[in-house]
């Protein structure tokens, strides 16, 4: 294992480098960043933010105001550790500019100058976003699943980003940004676009960019590799509530090393390292991403050290001749109640509440495309699957709906209370209100040439 | 001999679109022809009658001692339109692990 520490040079190419794992979701736990940041030697930060629904709320908040439409806790958490990122010279890479990373980076420049910091370069990754280029482009973007034509969903459209991947990012980092802000940019390009940088990995370098990509699936779901959502045996992880982020030790050789801090909770092991590789995949073989076809089959796992888990031997195929396309659409509303019953009879008592619910939506007329009931505490994870309990003490009646009509739905809502006086008794749990609609937002993947698109990149500075 | 795949395997189950992923490792290298062996796509497809109503597919990794199946049609529709309290399949590696097979092999816990 080398030692930490590296040629002050900066021509010289380093050793290897540190990329930790700060975000994984929009959402996930705030203070990991500040923790990657703080607790041992980084030199990048990685921050996923953006899952497919995020982008249409992002849209959805541009439209109100067109300085919004990103992540802005990122703005806030930007406040708090770019102090330290300039001290240490750590380098942050984030997909969570959304669908407006110009704002976004004009906001963490304002912040950077709040607290004085002067010089600092944020690079923005510019063209994914082509919501309002789609007619201009003149591509049927046919949904990649069912080869349907896009017009069927043309006017509901919401959102529509190309997922770029790691090279606009390396562009950016080669005319010295320090902080990139990328908006619909692969999860797995954030982890390893700093590799191709600092290691001058070449565009058909296709194992080694197979390897950092095996790499950014692994850090692109945060303390889900170390330790966090563990199967294998949970009760054993030491410390969650003070989870240790993973973090990827890369060598020019695509040799990859997956550890977290020392001093912090969580674990890295052969097993939290699969379970995070088999998440969330399809053909092993052919993981597609716009830098390279990645084949998992090839991944050598050994456990190196405590908490360290090196990655070798990755082999991958020449990327394809397209982007994918994420595109999200309008497609009606839906709306959840939930009541609990107690013992006695709580199973048949939720049943007949459900019958009685049923019988009024039915009365009134309401239309709606799906109407699910489950019972949760009871067999709602795994249906048939499920041992049944003679008696449970308490079961929570879940009802959905979903349709076109809005007003259905939201009648439906207004039905659920007056079971509690009108219906079976030894009912709780009400508390939330009535039930509101809620828009569906469906997802239409699609591919579109890489011809066709031009990534960009733009340096702010503050 | 009878055995429940919790007691030799771990998983992690998640989503893209209606279909769920389910990632099944095996917790010992041995025990990785075993699930090779009797876990297939046929079987995995009736352990989830009623959930997975379109087809199973099944991929091999050796190297990480695991199975990686597809279950198509599997999540109420997916993403926002689901009207299921597990919409993106987080609880079916769990539900998997739960199936009990019936080898001829004998194995050491």
């Amino acid at each position: 294992m080398l030692a930490w520490g590296y040629s002050s040079s900066s021509e010289k190419l380093k050793n290897f480098i540190r990329i930790a794992s700060g975000q994984g979701f929009w959402g996930d736990l705030l203070r990991a960043p500040l923790d990657q940041v703080t607790k041992g030697p980084v030199d990048y930060m990685m921050m996923d933010y953006l899952a497919e629904v995020t982008m249409s709320i992002m849209q959805k908040q541009k439209r109100k105001d067109p300085k919004l439409g990103y992540a802005k806790d990122l703005v806030e958490l930007m406040g708090e550790i770019l102090p330290i990122c300039v001290n240490k010279n750590i380098k942050v890479i984030t997909n969570g500019g959304g669908v407006n990373p110009v704002a976004c980076s004009e906001a963490i420049v304002a912040t950077a100058r709040k607290l004085g910091i002067k010089k600092l370069k944020v690079g923005v990754v510019l063209g994914d976003d082509i919501l309002g280029r789609i007619d201009e482009l003149g591509i049927d973007l046919r949904n990649m699943e069912t080869g349907e034509s896009m017009n069927s969903i043309r006017s509901r459209l919401q959102s529509a980003n190309v997922y770029f991947g790691a090279w606009p990012i390396v562009e950016a980092l080669k005319q010295g940004a320090q902080i990139v802000i990328t908006g619909r940019t692969t999860d797995t390009g954030l982890t390893l676009a700093p590799m191709i940088y600092e290691f001058d990995w070449k565009k058909d370098d296709w194992d080694k960019l197979a390897a950092g990509t095996v790499a950014g699936h692994i850090l692109e779901c945060g303390g889900q590799a170390s330790g966090g959502n563990f199967s294998a045996d949970w009760r054993s992880v030491p410390d969650l509530a003070r989870i240790g982020f993973p973090i990827a030790e890369a060598y020019p050789n695509a040799e990859i090393v997956i550890t977290k801090h020392e001093n912090t909770g969580g674990l890295v092991t052969l097993q939290s390292v699969k379970e995070q590789l088999l998440y969330e995949i399809g053909d092993p073989t052919q993981y597609i991403t716009p830098d390279c076809v990645a084949d998992f089959t090839t991944i050598q796992l050994d456990e190196v050290g405590k908490d360290r888990v090196k990655l070798s031997g990755v082999r991958g195929k020449q990327a394809t001749d397209f982007y994918k396309v994420s595109m999200s659409y309008l497609d009606g509303y839906t709306a959840f109640g939930t009541l609990t019953y107690s013992w006695p009879d709580a199973l048949d008592k939720a049943r007949k509440a459900d019958e009685i619910l049923r019988t009024r939506v039915n009365d009134l007329g309401l239309k709606f495309d799906e109407i699910r009931t489950e019972y949760l505490g009871y067999n709602s994870s795994h249906g048939g699957i499920a041992d049944i309990a003679k008696e449970v003490n308490e079961v929570v009646l879940r009802v959905g709906v979903r349709g076109k009509d809005r007003e259905s739905v939201e009648r439906f809502g207004k039905e659920l209370a007056p079971l509690i006086l009108t219906g079976p008794p030894s009912v709780t749990g009400f508390a939330g209100g009535r039930p509101k609609p809620s828009e569906v937002i469906s997802y239409w993947p699609a591919l579109i040439p890489k011809s066709a698109m031009k990534p960009g990149t733009l340096i702010v500075e503050a | 001999m009878k055995i429940r795949l919790f007691d030799i395997c771990h998983g992690r189950s998640g989503d893209k679109g209606d279909t769920a992923n389910v990632g099944l490792i095996a917790r010992k290298k041995e025990y990785y022809p075993v699930i090779a062996k009797y876990v297939t796509a046929e079987r995995v497809k009736r352990h989830f009658e009623g959930i997975a109503l379109g087809k199973v597919e099944r991929f091999e990794l050796a190297n990480l001692w695991a199975l990686n199946f597809l279950l198509h049609n599997a999540l109420g529709g997916g993403g926002t339109k689901s009207l299921k309290n597990d919409a993106q399949g987080k609880t079916l590696a769990a539900a998997l692990l739960k199936m009990e097979i019936e080898v001829d092999e004998k194995i050491q816990y």
